[in-house]
C-alpha cells in the first residue's frame, strides 16, 4: 500500500530524518515507535507533505506504487483525505471551535462527493454512527467544546474515514487520553480495519500499545529506523539492542531491598501514621444557572479516608477528573477541604494557619509532573532548589548553599548545576532538580503529581530508580499520584483507586492490580496496556 | 443565553452609572465658586447669586447629582448660561455631525482593513505583504489631524478639488452633506485601518498556526480554502476588541479633526465652552461621548457571541 | 541571557536596530536642546518671518521669526516627557492592580475590571477636556490624561500574563514552599511578564506621543512659549496657503519619532518572544 524508500528530511537545515525505509501492506497496521526526537511524527507528516516551511525532502513515498512525492500540491490535496487520512495527538485542539461536528464531517465528504446538502448530513450522519457517536446523542449541530476529549478524538477519526482511504495514518491518537478511553478508541481503530481493509499506521511511544494493536512494528531513534518487522517477532526476540533498551525500560521496576510498607502490617504493630485523613470532602461552586438559581456545587471528593505510614509508598490512581489531583492540593495544604481533617504529624492541615503550617510545609513537599513548567525560567539552580528554605527562615547563607549542595548530591547532580538557567538541562535532568528542591527541607513525605509522565522510558526507568533509591536512604514516605499503572506498580507498595470523587479500593499494589475487586479498578487494571500480556496474547 | 444578555446589559448601565459619576465628580472638584468662574471676575454679587440658584448650586450634591442624572435619562441636559439655549438643542446639532463622521471612519477603516490584512497574511513574506506592513507601518505613525491637514493642502489648496472645510448642514441634502464628511472621515480612517489590518493579519497568522488547521489540511482541503472557512473566523475574536477599542479613538479623533475641517461638531462646541467656562455643556458633552462609548463596546460583547459559539454555551 | 547576548541577537533584527536607532536620534536630539539649539526659540524676529527653508534655517521661520528647526528639538522634550511620564503612571498603576486582580480572582478580580472597562471609555481627549475645563490648561493635564488611559491598557495586560501563570506548576511550588500570594507577585508573576510590559510599554510611548499631539493641537496641552509639535501644527494650519513648511516639518518629526518607537517595539517582540517559546518547547 505505502512504501517510504531512502526518506531523508532536513528542516531549515537541520537533519531530522535519514533513510528512512518502510512498508505497509493492504489492510494491516504497522506501528512506529520511538522516543520523542526519533521522527516518528515527521515521517507521518511528509507522507502528508504538511511539513513546516524550510523542509527538504528527499527520497520516494510510493503510494500504491505511484510517487507522491513527486505529486504537485493539487493533487496531494487529492491524496489528503481521500488516499491517506490522518488523526492527531491533542483532540482538545484538533477541531475549529466555531464550527459544528456536522460541517466538519460534511466538509471532509464534500471534498470528494458533489453530493446534496441533505445527502451529504445523510453521509455525515452514518459515519458519526460508525464512530460511536449516535445522532440521537450527538446531533450534528453540537459544538467541539459540547464533547469530551474521547468524543472529539472520535469525531477526529469520523472526518478520517469520511472519504474511505486506503490508509490512515494515527499520531499519537491516545496518548492525550484516559487508559478506558484509549483501549476505547484503539478497539474503534482496529474494527474500522478489519471492517474496510484500510491500512492503517499507528505512531506510538508506548509499546505495550504497539503491542497490543499492530501487525508489523518499526523502532526508530534519532529519524533513524533502527529495527522494523513483524510486531510479535520484533518484541519477543528483542534482537536490536535499541529494542531490547526500550522493552526493558518500560517494563523496569526498581529493585529494592527493603519489604514493602504495608497499612495493615502498620496497624498491627501499632504504629502511629504520619498522615490520617478523615471524611474529606471538597466542593466547587458552580456557574450560575439562571439570574436566581445556581446549580448543586460540584463535589469533587465526597469523604475520603485514608492513612499513611512513615516509610509507605502508596499510590493513587484514577482518571482524569477523578478528584486524585483536588486530594494532592488538600494534602500539600494548598487547598481546604470543605469538609473533614487532615491530621499531619499532628498538625490540622485543614485549619493550621501561619507558624504552625509553616513547620507542617516543612515536612511535606511536591514534585510535578511537567519538568519543564516547574521552574520559574529567570532564575538560576540555586535559588530555584532553595526556594522551599523560606521556610526556614533561621538558616545562614552557607547553611542554606550547603542544604542546597547536598540536595543536588542527593539527586547525583553536582555543584557546576548551581549557577544555570532550567533551560541548560534535559528533561530528565530538570526532573531530578525539582526531586532536589523538595528534598532541601528534609521531608517526611513527598506528594509526587504524575512525575515520570512527561519523560521517555528510558529517563522514566532512572528516575524511578531515583526515587526508590531516595526512599530507602532517607526513609520518605511517598504519595504517588498517576494515571499509569505501570508506574504505580513499580514503585508503590499500597494502591488507592479513585473514582468520580471516592476511593474505591485500597490494597497491597500485587492484590489490586491481580485481583481487582471494584468495576472501576477492573476497567482500569484490563484498559492500561501491558506488554507482557500483549505478547502473550498475540496469535502470531 | 438570555442571561448572558442581561448580565452584559446590566455591566454596561452600571458601567455608565459610574463613569457619569466621574464626569460628575470631576467637574465637582472645580476650584472656587463655579458661578464666579463661569461669569468671571466682573460679574455683580447679584448676577453670581442668580446663577447659582439657577443652576441649583446652593442645593447637596447628591441631590444635584441625581436632578442632573435624571434629566439626562429624559432628555433634559440643562441650561447653558453662556449660549442662553437648552443644552439639548445645542448638543443635537452637533452631534448629527460628530457621531455619523465616526461611524462612517469606522466603515471606512474596517472596509479597507480586513481585506488588506486577510491579502498580506495570505501572501506572507512574499513581497506583497512586505509592502502592504511597511505602508501600515507607516500609517500606525500618522497623526491623523496632520494627515487631514496635508489632504487639505494637497487637495483643497493646491489642487483646488475640494472645499478646505466647513459644513453645509444636512439640510441641504443627504449627498452634499455626506460629501464635506468624506474627507475628514477618510483622514480618520486611514491610520486606524493601518492599525487594524496588521492585526486583523497576525491574527489570521496566529489561528493559521492552530491544530484545527493541520487537520483541515489533512482532510485535503487547500491552503486558501483554509484560510477563508477555518482561519479567518476564528481571527476575527481578536479583530472585534481592536474594532471596539477603535471607535472610542475615532470619536476623540473626530473631535480633534473638527479643527481641521471647521466642522460645527461636539468637538467645536466643547472646546468653545472650555474657553467659555460653560461646564455644563463639558459635562453633558463629555457624558454623552462616554455614553456612546460603552454603548459601542456592548454591541462588541454581543458580536463576541455570535463569532464564537463557546460563549453561546457558557451563556446558557 | 545577558545583556550583551541580548543586544547581539536583537541588533541583528533589523526592525529592533533602525528602531533604536531613530529613537536614539530622537532622544539625543532632545536633550542636546537642554544645552544648545541652533536659534533661540523664544526670541521673537518679525522681520525674518515665514521664512521658507533656506541655508541658514534649514525648516525655515514661522510667523514669528523662530526656527523651526529649534523649535522641533525643545518640541522633542515636551512629547517624550509626557509619552514617558504616561507609560510610567500606566505601569506604575496599572500593573499592581492587574497583579492585584489575578492573584485575588472572585469578586475583586470583577470590580477591578470593571472599573478598568470604566476607565475604558474615557479617551485620553476626554479626561483632558474634563480637566482643562476644570483646572484650566497645561502640560500636566497632558500627562494625567494619558497616563490615566494607560492605566487600563496595562491592568489588563498584567492581570492576562499572572492569570496564565500563576496555575503553572513553578508558582505551585513557590505556594507549597508557603510563600504568600504577594511575594510569589513579587518573585515569580512580575520577573515573568517583563518581555511584555517592554513591548507593550513601548508601543504605548509611540502611542502617547500621537496622543500629546493630538492634546497639543487642539490646545489642551503645553502652553505658550514652550514649544511642542501639535501646538506647532496648529499654528501652521491658519498658513498652510503661503507657509506650508511650518506644517511639514512638526508633521515630520512625530511620524519618525512613533515610526522609531513602533519599530523598536516590534524588534523587541520579535527578539524576546522566542525565548518564552524556547522555553516550553
Amino acid at each position: 500500500m505505502l512504501d517510504i524508500k531512502n526518506l531523508t528530511l532536513s528542516i531549515s537545515g537541520t537533519p531530522i530524518l535519514n533513510d528512512v525505509n518502510l512498508s505497509v501492506g493492504a489492510g494491516k497496521i504497522l506501528g512506529i515507535v520511538g522516543e520523542s526526537g526519533s521522527g516518528k511524527s515527521l515521517t507521518a507528516l511528509s507522507t502528508m507533505q504538511l511539513l513546516p516551511d524550510g523542509s527538504a525532502i528527499d527520497g520516494e513515498i510510493l503510494l500504491k506504487g505511484k510517487d507522491i512525492l513527486q505529486a504537485n500540491e493539487e493533487e496531494m490535496q487529492r491524496v489528503r483525505g481521500q488516499e491517506i487520512s490522518m488523526i492527531f495527538q491533542e483532540p482538545m485542539t484538533a477541531l475549529n471551535p466555531v464550527h459544528t461536528i456536522g460541517a466538519q464531517v460534511c466538509e471532509a465528504i464534500r471534498n470528494s462527493t458533489d453530493l446534496s446538502k441533505s445527502e451529504l448530513e445523510t453521509r455525515a450522519i452514518e459515519t458519526l454512527e460508525k464512530v460511536g457517536l449516535p445522532v440521537s446523542r450527538f446531533p450534528l449541530s453540537r459544538y467541539p467544546h459540547e464533547l469530551s476529549g474521547g468524543q472529539r478524538q472520535r469525531v477526529m477519526i469520523a472526518m478520517a474515514c469520511a472519504q474511505q482511504p486506503s490508509l490512515m495514518i494515527a499520531d499519537e491518537p491516545t496518548t492525550a487520553l484516559d487508559v478506558t478511553l484509549q483501549a476505547q478508541i484503539l478497539n474503534l481503530l482496529r474494527s474500522i480495519v478489519d471492517e474496510t481493509g484500510m491500512s492503517l499506521i499507528l505512531i506510538s511511544h508506548d509499546l505495550a500499545v504497539v503491542a497490543e494493536v499492530t501487525d508489523d512494528i518499526v523502532v526508530m531513534r534519532n529519524g533513524e529506523v533502527l529495527d522494523a518487522g513483524p510486531t510479535g517477532d520484533v518484541l519477543r526476540k528483542l534482537n536490536h539492542p535499541y529494542t531490547a533498551q526500550l522493552a526493558k525500560a518500560s517494563t523496569h521496576v526498581p529493585q529494592r531491598n527493603s519489604a514493602p510498607v504495608l497499612s495493615a502490617e502498620q496497624k498491627s504493630n501499632g504504629s502511629i501514621p504520619i498522615l490520617k485523613a478523615r471524611d474529606i470532602v471538597r466542593d466547587y461552586p458552580t456557574a450560575r444557572k439562571s439570574l436566581f438559581q445556581r446549580e448543586k456545587p460540584f463535589r469533587a471528593v465526597k469523604g475520603v479516608n485514608f492513612e499513611l505510614f512513615k516509610g509507605q509508598s502508596m499510590g493513587l490512581v484514577g482518571e482524569s477528573g477523578c478528584g486524585k489531583s483536588t486530594l494532592a492540593r488538600i494534602v500539600l495544604g494548598l487547598d481546604k477541604p470543605t469538609s473533614g481533617n487532615v491530621n499531619f504529624l499532628g498538625h490540622d492541615l485543614a485549619n493550621v494557619e501561619g507558624e504552625e503550617m509553616r513547620q507542617a510545609r516543612r515536612n511535606v513537599q511536591v514534585v510535578f509532573q511537567d519538568p519543564f513548567a516547574s521552574f520559574n525560567p529567570r532564575h538560576r539552580v540555586e535559588r530555584l532548589v532553595s526556594e522551599p528554605l523560606y521556610l526556614e527562615p533561621e538558616l545562614s547563607k552557607s547553611d542554606r548553599r550547603d542544604r542546597v549542595r547536598s540536595a543536588l548530591s542527593e539527586v547525583g547532580m553536582n555543584d557546576t548545576a548551581l549557577d544555570k538557567y532550567p533551560h541548560e538541562f534535559s528533561g530528565g535532568q530538570r526532573q531530578r532538580l525539582a526531586i532536589a528542591r523538595a528534598l532541601i527541607t528534609r521531608p517526611a513525605l513527598i506528594v509526587a503529581d504524575e512525575p515520570v509522565s512527561a519523560l521517555d522510558v528510558s529517563i522514566r526507568a532512572q528516575v524511578l530508580d531515583l526515587l526508590a533509591d531516595l526512599r530507602e536512604r532517607l526513609d520518605l514516605t511517598y504519595l504517588f499520584i498517576s494515571h499509569d499503572l505501570g508506574v504505580v506498580r513499580a514503585i508503590c507498595d499500597e494502591v488507592m483507586v479513585m473514582d468520580a470523587g471516592e476511593i474505591v479500593e485500597h490494597g497491597p499494589v500485587t492484590d489490586v492490580f491481580t485481583a481487582p475487586k471494584s468495576q472501576a479498578a477492573k476497567e482500569l487494571v484490563d484498559a492500561t496496556p501491558n506488554l507482557e500480556r500483549a505478547l502473550a496474547n498475540r496469535v502470531d | 443565553m438570555l442571561l448572558f444578555f442581561l448580565k452584559k446589559l446590566i455591566w454596561a448601565v452600571a458601567t455608565l452609572i459610574f463613569a457619569s459619576v466621574v464626569v460628575f465628580l470631576a467637574l465637582e472638584i472645580v476650584p472656587g465658586d463655579p458661578a464666579q468662574v463661569m461669569l468671571g471676575i466682573n460679574a455683580t454679587d447679584e448676577a453670581v447669586a442668580a446663577l447659582r440658584e439657577n443652576l441649583g448650586l446652593n442645593k447637596p450634591a447628591i441631590e444635584r447629582y441625581f436632578s442632573w442624572i435624571s434629566g439626562m435619562v429624559v432628555g433634559d441636559f440643562g441650561r447653558s448660561y453662556t449660549y442662553s439655549v437648552d443644552v439639548r438643542e445645542l448638543v443635537a446639532d452637533r452631534i448629527a455631525i460628530s457621531l455619523p463622521l465616526a461611524l462612517i471612519a469606522l466603515a471606512l477603516s474596517t472596509i479597507i482593513a480586513l481585506p488588506v490584512g486577510i491579502y498580506a497574511a495570505s501572501r506572507r513574506g512574499k513581497i506583497a505583504d512586505t509592502v502592504v506592513m511597511a505602508i501600515s507601518q507607516f500609517g500606525i505613525a500618522i497623526p491623523n489631524f496632520w494627515f487631514a491637514l496635508l489632504m487639505v493642502y494637497v487637495l483643497a489648496i493646491w489642487l483646488q478639488l475640494v472645499p478646505a472645510g466647513g459644513f453645509p448642514g444636512w439640510t441641504e441634502g443627504f449627498w452634499t452633506a455626506l460629501k464635506s464628511l468624506l474627507l475628514p472621515a477618510i483622514a480618520l480612517a486611514l491610520p486606524q485601518a493601518a492599525i487594524l489590518s496588521r492585526v486583523t493579519r497576525s491574527a489570521l497568522l496566529e489561528t493559521m498556526g492552530e491544530d484545527y488547521i493541520r487537520t483541515a489540511r489533512a482532510k485535503g482541503l487547500s491552503k486558501r480554502a483554509t484560510l477563508w472557512n477555518h482561519a479567518l473566523r476564528n481571527a476575527m475574536i481578536p479583530v472585534l476588541t481592536i474594532l471596539g477599542l477603535q471607535f472610542a479613538y475615532l470619536l476623540a479623533g473626530t473631535i480633534i479633526i473638527e479643527n481641521v475641517f471647521y466642522l460645527p461638531g461636539l468637538g467645536r462646541l466643547v472646546f468653545q465652552a472650555i474657553n467659555l467656562r460653560d461646564l455644563i455643556v463639558v459635562e453633558s458633552v463629555v457624558m454623552m461621548l462616554v455614553a456612546t462609548i460603552i454603548v459601542i463596546n456592548l454591541l462588541v460583547d454581543l458580536a463576541y457571541v455570535w463569532v464564537d459559539p463557546r460563549l453561546r454555551t457558557r451563556a446558557s | 541571557m545577558n545583556t550583551s547576548e541580548f543586544f547581539k541577537t536583537a541588533l541583528r533584527n533589523r526592525s529592533f536596530s533602525i528602531g533604536l536607532f531613530i529613537s536614539a536620534l530622537v532622544i539625543g536630539m532632545a536633550l542636546v536642546s537642554y544645552i544648545w539649539t541652533p536659534y533661540s526659540v523664544i526670541d521673537l524676529d518679525i522681520g525674518g518671518k515665514l521664512k521658507a527653508p533656506n541655508a541658514t534655517y534649514w525648516f525655515g521661520t514661522d510667523h514669528f521669526g523662530r526656527d523651526i528647526f529649534s523649535m522641533i528639538m525643545v518640541g522633542a522634550r515636551n512629547s517624550i516627557a509626557v509619552a514617558l511620564v504616561a507609560v510610567i503612571v500606566g505601569i506604575g498603576v496599572g500593573v499592581p492592580i492587574g497583579c492585584w486582580a489575578a492573584a485575588r480572582g472572585g469578586f475583586l478580580d470583577e470590580a477591578l475590571m470593571r472599573g478598568n472597562d470604566v476607565i475604558f471609555a474615557f479617551p485620553a481627549l476626554l479626561s483632558a477636556v474634563m480637566i482643562t475645563a476644570v483646572f484650566g490648561p497645561g502640560a500636566i493635564n497632558a500627562i494625567i490624561a494619558i497616563g490615566i488611559f494607560n492605566i487600563p491598557v496595562f491592568a489588563r495586560l498584567a492581570r492576562g500574563a499572572a492569570l496564565s501563570l500563576w496555575p503553572r506548576d513553578f508558582i505551585m511550588a513557590a505556594r507549597a514552599a508557603g510563600k504568600s500570594s504577594f511575594r510569589i507577585t513579587w518573585e515569580h508573576i512580575v520577573p515573568n511578564m517583563t518581555n511584555l510590559l517592554i513591548v507593550q510599554g513601548t508601543i504605548a510611548f509611540a502611542l502617547g506621543i500621537l496622543q500629546e499631539a493630538g492634546l497639543a493641537y487642539v490646545g489642551l496641552g503645553t502652553q505658550p512659549p514652550f514649544p511642542s509639535w501639535g501646538k506647532m501644527l496648529n499654528e501652521a494650519q491658519t498658513m498652510m496657503s503661503f507657509a506650508p513648511h511650518m506644517a511639514i516639518f512638526p508633521g515630520v518629526a512625530i511620524v519618525i519619532t512613533v515610526l522609531g518607537l513602533n519599530l523598536l517595539g516590534d524588534g523587541l517582540r520579535d527578539v524576546l518572544d522566542p525565548r518564552i517559546a524556547k522555553d516550553r518547547t
